[in-house]
């Protein structure tokens, strides 16, 4: 746990030493707003809810986590620094966890930065405040999920944006696979078992659960398992090139 | 002590490094020499885990590096080749991390980072971040987080690379002082090194070792010429082998 708690803040503090960090946040949060405000019609629509703000989350991550989580192992291949640490008394598993942590922390603050829209929607309405609670639990689940992915695929290669596009293209499919753009893949030859399974892995349709203020137990550990599974095999990659 | 049995990698048909069989004692330094290519690094790679041999195995003082790994990176430290290093931090920030991998603690951490920090003359840089740094400086930096936490067991890649003169004599004196109680290896191509700091030279070349013997030996056979030694020995190695392929 020790051993976690050092990589986190390293990584953390990494993240604030660059231009990255504040690059991100500022372009997050301008992104956050003009869609909520000119897509989602956040005035025009009247209501006193965040359905505006939320709805726009799985597209907006699809290609900004998979830009913080490139870094978390390309950029180690690259410049070396993986031989130290790799060799440094530390599990791999204990190290993916660990930077994982603060690249979902760092993604957590981003978040939590978006919390004047929150100040607004009070100001202008009475809105049910449970629900969006909810929802920027999902939200959170939802970028650690994407996380989890881009950080697997970034351990692949040494390439950073081979890195990017491999991520924004597996968390599309993850995204869409409640869609006919991904089930059509496979509804001509699979069993229905398999297109029944490959739906339900949709992050869209667990987010939309959350996010409308219903927060499932199945819906948590489906975000839990997605997370669990991409750094399992994350190590396993890890592992594959020790071997190499 | 370490020690490495029938160590062996090889990558698809090439193979780097080719059973390579050595036992080193505490006191001793261990110059690894051999041409560009000759597997030192790779060597060096499995015998502190961070590649996986594809066959045979290393120990640390007495800790098997692919079964009780942790055990055996805690009792060393190592200066990978290149010193590679995290550029966007300080100096203090990094070995403040390498601290707390470390373990260290306490009025203890203080005085290790100190004695480091003074050691490697890193006062003047503390505060900068790495990447405005010189590469005396980084390889510097790179040998202060291998000695952090006192190890058994000391591995470094080129510690001399690319410093200038001056440099190099201070981190030679270094080596030579930390020599008494540890287990030193260092890898290198600068002949002159191994008289100046090794106890002991193992000269290898296609992954394989030609010589295993003490620096004044090997001088003596080459009539005080070290570098007629190593043309000998490690281009020897090849013609004979051109021979036994036709």
């Amino acid at each position: 746990m020790n051993m976690v708690k050092a990589l986190f803040r390293r990584e953390l503090q990494s993240y604030f030493a660059t231009p990255v960090a504040y690059v991100f946040i500022v372009i997050f949060l301008m992104l956050m707003g003009a869609f909520t405000f000119y897509l989602g019609g956040f005035y025009e629509r009247g209501q006193a809810d965040l359905r505006a703000f939320f709805n726009f989350h799985p597209w907006l991550y699809l290609f900004l986590v998979p830009a913080i989580a490139m870094r978390l192992w390309a950029e180690e291949r690259k410049s070396g620094t993986v031989e130290f640490l790799m060799t440094l008394p530390i599990t791999p598993m204990q190290a993916v966890v660990g930077k994982f942590l603060a690249a979902w922390a760092f993604t957590g603050i981003a978040l939590f930065l978006t919390f004047p829209i929150w100040i607004t929607v009070n100001y202008l309405g009475e809105p049910d405040n449970g629900t969006i609670l909810a929802a920027y639990i999902g939200s959170f689940l939802m970028a650690g999920g994407f996380l989890a992915i881009g950080s697997c695929l970034s351990a692949c290669t040494r390439n950073q944006v081979i890195a990017f596009v491999l991520s924004v293209v597996v968390c599309f499919g993850f995204l869409l696979s409640g869609f006919p753009l991904v089930l059509d893949l496979f509804s001509g030859w699979a069993p229905q078992v398999l297109v029944d399974g490959v739906a339900s892995l949709s992050f869209l349709t667990h987010f939309a659960d959350i996010s409308r203020g219903v927060i499932d137990l199945r819906d948590l550990v489906y975000f839990a398992l997605v997370i669990a599974a991409f750094l399992y095999a994350n190590t396993i990659v890890l592992n594959w090139k020790q071997a190499d | 002590m370490l020690e490495t049995k029938g160590l062996t990698k090889r990558y698809g048909r090439h193979t780097v490094v080719d059973d390579l069989s050595f036992t080193c004692k505490p006191g001793e330094v261990l110059g690894f020499l051999g041409p560009n290519g000759a597997g030192k690094s790779t060597t060096m790679k499995m015998v502190t885990g961070f590649v996986a041999p594809s066959a045979g195995t290393a120990s640390i003082c007495g800790h098997d590096i692919l079964t009780d790994t942790l055990a055996a990176q805690r009792r060393m430290g190592y200066l990978p080749e290149g010193a590679p290093l995290y550029a966007e931090m300080t100096p203090l920030q990094f070995l403040d991390f390498v601290a707390d991998v470390r373990g260290l603690s306490g009025s203890k951490r203080r005085q290790r980072l100190d004695e480091v920090i003074s050691l490697l003359h890193l006062a003047p840089v503390l505060a900068q971040s790495i990447d405005t740094l010189s590469k005396g400086f980084k390889r510097r930096v790179g040998l202060a987080q291998a000695i952090l936490h006192d190890p058994d067991v000391l591995i470094l890649d080129e510690p001399t690379d690319g410093l200038d003169p001056n440099q190099k004599h201070e981190v030679r004196q270094l080596i030579r002082s930390m020599s008494e109680d540890k287990l030193i290896v260092i890898s290198t191509h600068i002949l002159e090194e191994v008289n100046a700091v090794c106890t002991r030279a193992i000269i290898i070349a296609d992954g394989r070792i030609l010589v295993d013997d003490t620096p004044n030996n090997l001088t003596e056979q080459g009539d005080g010429d070290l570098d007629a030694v190593f043309r000998r020995v490690t281009q020897g190695g090849r013609v004979a082998k051109a021979e036994a392929a036709t």
